[in-house]
């Protein structure tokens, strides 16, 4: 069971959560001048990787904040959480 | 040697220490024809064919831990092809048909028992969604009924029919032509069969990288040495995205633990299969007499082969809402794979932008029944450098296209 410092209620168990995703995509301003390429990059590629994941989080049943996580995807180790500012981290 | 009646017998009479080995160890030489990378069913299978339907001989399977130590020989065995889209269920039943002479074929006895996979439905919406598959599949000639409550009650009596439970059941889809196998002796079975064919088999040996030249395969990198070849296919499951970025190409997956359970052994008291979508659980008995379970997979990305304790508890939840009579049984073990999600709950058995490099990944939670019809889809690919009518759509362009194969809750559940 992962335990989560939710940035504005702390500490809570991991049922509490909902999981969001790779975190730092966002969505492109003009969809229309991508190509089909890019516009599946946007919304199915995913880095996927095996270490450290940059990833969403919602305190579904706490304060209903989005919010980030650094964790680490074979070792589950935490390594901080971070609030979303709109700039890099849709 | 042939495994037959008069060689168990001879094999008996020498206190079975005479048998020999089921397959090679070689070295790994420095170029192949063709390299498969991972030594799972998919992978193993992909050998088989390539050497015995394509006359590709000279071919190595590379496999980082032990053969069939993946998902292979981690999942629940559910063997069906009861998908609803057309190009699922036409890949689904090759598969289906394969694994049905896949015993004599492979000269292995990988314990094929089509015992029948019930899938359950309990609301309205459910029923009409089974009314409406169980037809999708039979117009593509594949055996599927409607079964009701009724005669559930009668063929699995342990199952809880009652109309004042919190998830009635309503009835269910039945392939009577599905069912389980066992999973390890599908992973031998092909292995054996493929070195008998010239295939080598390499274990302990991981790939650290993909050399390329330009848009062309040149060969990998492993903790063996470099080995170089025209064709490289790669058939790794959970670890799907991290040969792609060795590669230097995007895939649309994302890893996840799945888990599975078996009770301690208890008496024949199961039959057949059964699966519920709306709770989420799975269910049959092993030959040993264990309960085999399966649960849903962590809603986060993992590469850990372990899953979390509340999937554990919302599994457990599911088989006893469905048999109260399992609730005092104790669970033996437990265990976890890393499954390989794509979007659309759908294989993805493709070319890639480099030319000789071939990607099967995507099976996710329910790729074990499709081993035979994978790894023959794939040996296919890889020779002709074509995709084979049946998996034509299962390739990566379809992310650009957006011709997706939505199997997602379509399909009984998703194993
Ligand atoms: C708990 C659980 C239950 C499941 N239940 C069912 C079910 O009931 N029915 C069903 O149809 N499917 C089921 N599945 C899914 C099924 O197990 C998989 O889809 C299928 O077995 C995948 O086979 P594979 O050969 O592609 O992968 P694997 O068996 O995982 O083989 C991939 C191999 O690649 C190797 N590898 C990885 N990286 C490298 C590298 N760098 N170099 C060399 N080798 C590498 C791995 O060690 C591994 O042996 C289940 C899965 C799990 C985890
Ligand atoms: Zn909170």
């Amino acid at each position: 069971m992962l335990l989560i410092d939710c940035p504005w209620c702390g500490e809570r168990a991991e049922t509490e959560f909902s999981y969001g995703g790779e975190a730092g995509i966002t969505r492109p301003k003009d969809p229309a001048a991508l190509s089909d390429a890019e516009w599946a990059d946007y919304l199915f590629m995913r880095n996927n990787p095996k270490g450290a994941h940059r990833e969403l989080w919602n305190h579904s049943q706490g304060c209903r904040r989005w919010f980030g996580i650094e964790r680490d995807t074979l070792t589950y180790r935490i390594a901080g959480t971070f609030r979303l500012h709109g700039k890099d981290e849709g | 040697m042939k495994y037959s009646a008069l060689s168990l017998l001879r094999n008996a009479l020498s206190h079975n220490r005479n048998w020999p080995e089921a397959w090679r160890s070689p070295k790994p030489k420095k170029k192949y024809d063709a390299l498969v990378i991972g030594g799972g069913g998919h992978g193993l299978a992909t050998a088989y064919y390539l050497a015995r339907d394509h006359g590709m001989k000279d071919v190595a399977v590379l496999e980082k831990g032990w053969i069939g130590g993946g998902n292979t020989g981690r999942n629940t065995t559910i063997v069906r092809s009861n998908y609803l889209w057309t190009e699922a269920a036409l890949l689904y039943e090759k598969s289906m048909q394969l694994w049905e002479g896949l015993s004599q074929d492979l000269n292995y006895n990988v314990m094929f028992s089509q015992r029948g996979v019930y899938n359950l439905g309990h609301t309205l919406q459910d029923m009409r969604d089974i009314e409406r598959r169980v037809s999708a599949n039979r117009l593509n000639g594949i055996d599927a009924e409607v079964v009701t409550a009724v005669q559930l009650k009668k063929n699995i009596p342990q199952l809880n029919t009652s109309p004042t439970s919190r998830y009635p059941i309503l009835g269910a889809s039945l392939q009577r032509r599905a069912g389980v196998a066992r999973h390890d002796a599908v992973a031998w079975g092909f292995a054996r069969a493929a070195d008998r064919l010239g295939v080598d088999i390499i274990q302990q040996c991981e790939v650290t990288g993909i050399r390329r030249d330009g848009d062309g395969i040149i060969g990998v990198d492993t903790t063996r040495g470099a080995i170089d070849a025209d064709r490289v296919g790669v058939v790794v499951a959970g670890h799907a995205s991290v040969l792609a970025s060795m590669a230097g190409i995007r895939l649309p997956i994302q890893s996840h633990p799945l888990q599975a359970f078996v009770s301690e052994p208890l008496k024949p008291v199961l039959d057949t299969v059964v699966m519920s979508n709306a709770v989420h659980g799975y269910i049959s008995q092993s030959d040993k007499g264990e309960l085999v379970i399966g649960a849903g997979i962590d809603a986060y990305n993992g590469y850990a082969q372990r899953g979390s304790f509340p999937t554990i508890e919302h599994a457990m939840q599911a088989i006893i809402e469905l048999f109260p009579i399992f609730s005092r049984v104790r669970m033996l073990r437990m265990w976890g794979g890393i499954v390989d999600v794509a979007p659309d709950a759908c294989p993805i058995i493709s070319k890639t932008p480099v030319n000789g490099l071939y990607f099967n990944c995507g099976w996710g939670t329910g790729g074990f029944k499709a081993t035979p019809g994978s790894g023959w889809v794939f040996a296919h690919t890889i020779a002709n450098d074509e995709p084979h009518e049946l998996n034509r759509a299962f390739d990566l362009q379809r992310f650009e296209s957006g011709a997706l194969i939505d199997e997602h809750g379509a399909a009984a559940v998703a194993h």
